[in-house]
């Protein structure tokens, strides 16, 4: 293996693993030798990636951002209608709540619960770029193909990603009585009804 | 020694019109410098050679014919057919100028003339009496008289003049009337003009400007040599582009606060990361007054 791309994954190894420490433990209370330790790397040698732990919650959230934002291009670039999209959109975030659970929970517990962390060099959309942008774009084709009302852009984005964000807050609180796929279909059906065009 | 060429002979012919190409041709500050090239045929405001009926009797020629206005079949001009008119001049002249947005693409008059059209397009389609006719497109409502001028003068020194698909010279329609704009810094920043006027915010979100979406020279070559439009503190309306005029004239169409349109060239995605990352800093000096209201 070539060294970068050795370095490379060894970094994504530190992300993945930060994250679900994170997300377990709590931001302030997990440690950077906690996750050198689990990673199966010197304390030293973890410097070598991340300078600090902020950089490294930093980067996290960009990492997720970026996921995210790829996951709803992908169904951006489909050549379905918005009912459809936002069927697939709730479908690919519930699939990631339930398998990739400290992404989302990292999203939420870490990065909008502890907002001092990524003051500087995180503000407004810098960190979720990609995954605001891709979301932007879907609510404009809607719109502008006559399937969406128009509204101001936080509100909209409010109702479906807040909605969803509950959904998964209550899930990781095992207060579901049912797994998250049993309540796709009536989430998306709602999203719809309330942002459709009159 | 050499003698001087022959002054071209130019004809001034109006379709259906305000005059606004006619009125804002007589401000090109060196117009004195360019009519010595020409034999003014006919003008309607300049002293000319002919009168209209003369001109309307068709039994001369032409080596420029400059038409400005849309073209309407049953009009007449000088108690002929603007058609059979345009026919006969168009036919001998070796060169044919539309002058402003109606000549152009049809324009404002257009809009209300179903039959209407330009001289070579209707909007942005080949179409109307000179469609088959190499016709230089000089769009504008009115036409910059620096861009007239220039394309006179390109013309009297028989040079060539590029054109874009719109049959519009290059060198002056390459550029988008954004470039140039003194309100570029606060476009990159997303920091909007609250009200017509000021010399402080961009104008693009809420008063409707098209500098980024037009093909002009407006603000590289000001007008009568000082300013603009932006630069007086009011939106560009894209009067250079074939589907002018467009509706709402003073809104950016948008779709859930993120506009329909952006700036060409640049895909949507690209624009909507750039600004959402802009919208994120405040820059304090952008954002407030930069002279206060005595
Ligand atoms: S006012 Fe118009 S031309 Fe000037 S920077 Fe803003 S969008 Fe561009």
């Amino acid at each position: 293996m070539a060294r970068s791309s050795k370095k490379e994954a060894r970094k994504e190894s530190i992300i993945t693993t930060a994250l679900k420490l994170f997300s377990e433990k709590g931001f302030y209370t997990t440690t950077i030798p906690d996750i050198a330790e689990k990673v199966g790397m010197s304390v030293g040698n973890f410097y070598n990636y991340f300078s600090s732990k902020d950089i490294l919650a930093k980067e996290l959230i960009m990492y997720i951002s970026s996921y995210l934002g790829a996951r709803i291009r992908e169904i951006n670039e489909r050549p379905v209608d918005a009912k459809t999209k936002i069927a697939a959109i709730v479908s690919m975030y519930f699939e990631m709540a339930t398998e990739k659970p400290e992404m989302i929970e990292y999203f939420l517990r870490v990065y909008l619960s502890n907002r001092e962390v990524f003051g500087e060099g995180c503000e407004g959309m810098v960190c979720v770029s990609p995954f605001i942008t891709e979301l932007m774009l879907f609510f404009e084709s809607g719109v502008a193909s006559g399937e969406l009302r128009d509204q101001d852009f936080f509100s909209a984005f409010g109702l479906f990603m807040g909605y969803l964000g509950g959904m998964v807050f209550l899930f990781g609180e095992k207060i579901l009585p049912e797994p998250l796929s049993y309540y796709e279909a009536s989430i998306a059906e709602n999203i719809y009804h309330a942002l459709k065009a009159p | 020694m050499p003698s001087r060429p022959r002054k071209l002979r130019l004809l001034w012919l109006q379709g259906v019109t305000c005059n606004g190409n006619s009125h804002a041709f007589l401000n090109l500050p060196w117009l004195d410098a360019l009519l010595e090239r020409f034999d003014i045929m006919y003008h309607p405001l300049l002293p000319s050679l002919y009168s209209l009926e003369a001109v309307a009797a068709c039994d001369m020629t032409c080596d420029v014919l400059v038409f400005e206005g849309a073209f309407a079949p049953g009009l007449r001009r000088g108690e002929k057919g603007l058609g059979a008119l345009l026919e006969h001049y168009a036919q001998q002249a070796s060169y044919v100028v539309a002058a402003g947005s109606c000549a152009s693409f049809g324009g404002m008059f257009k809009d209300a003339m179903p039959e209407g059209s330009g001289l070579a397009f209707v909007h942005d389609k080949p179409g109307g009496p000179l469609a088959r006719q190499g016709v230089i497109n000089l769009s504008g409502c009115p036409v910059h008289p620096e861009w007239l001028g220039y394309a006179l003068m390109m013309i009297a020194d028989n040079e060539t003049i590029a054109l874009d698909a719109l049959h519009r010279p290059k060198a002056l329609y390459s550029h988008l009337a954004h470039d140039g704009c003194l309100r570029n810094e606060y476009f990159e920043w997303k920091v909007d003009a609250k009200q017509f006027g000021q010399k402080e915010g961009c104008l693009f979100y809420e008063q409707g400007c098209r500098g980024p979406l037009t093909h002009a020279s407006c603000n590289r070559t000001l007008w009568n040599e000082v300013s603009s439009k932006m630069r007086v503190g009011t939106p560009c309306f894209g009067c250079t582009e074939p589907d002018f005029p467009r509706r709402n004239l003073f809104e950016t169409k948008t779709n859930m606060s993120i506009p329909e349109e952006v700036p060409i060239g640049v895909t949507k995605r690209s624009y909507l990361t750039l600004t959402g990352i802009a919208k994120s800093f405040r820059v304090q000096r952008l954002e407030s007054r930069l002279i206060e209201d005595e």
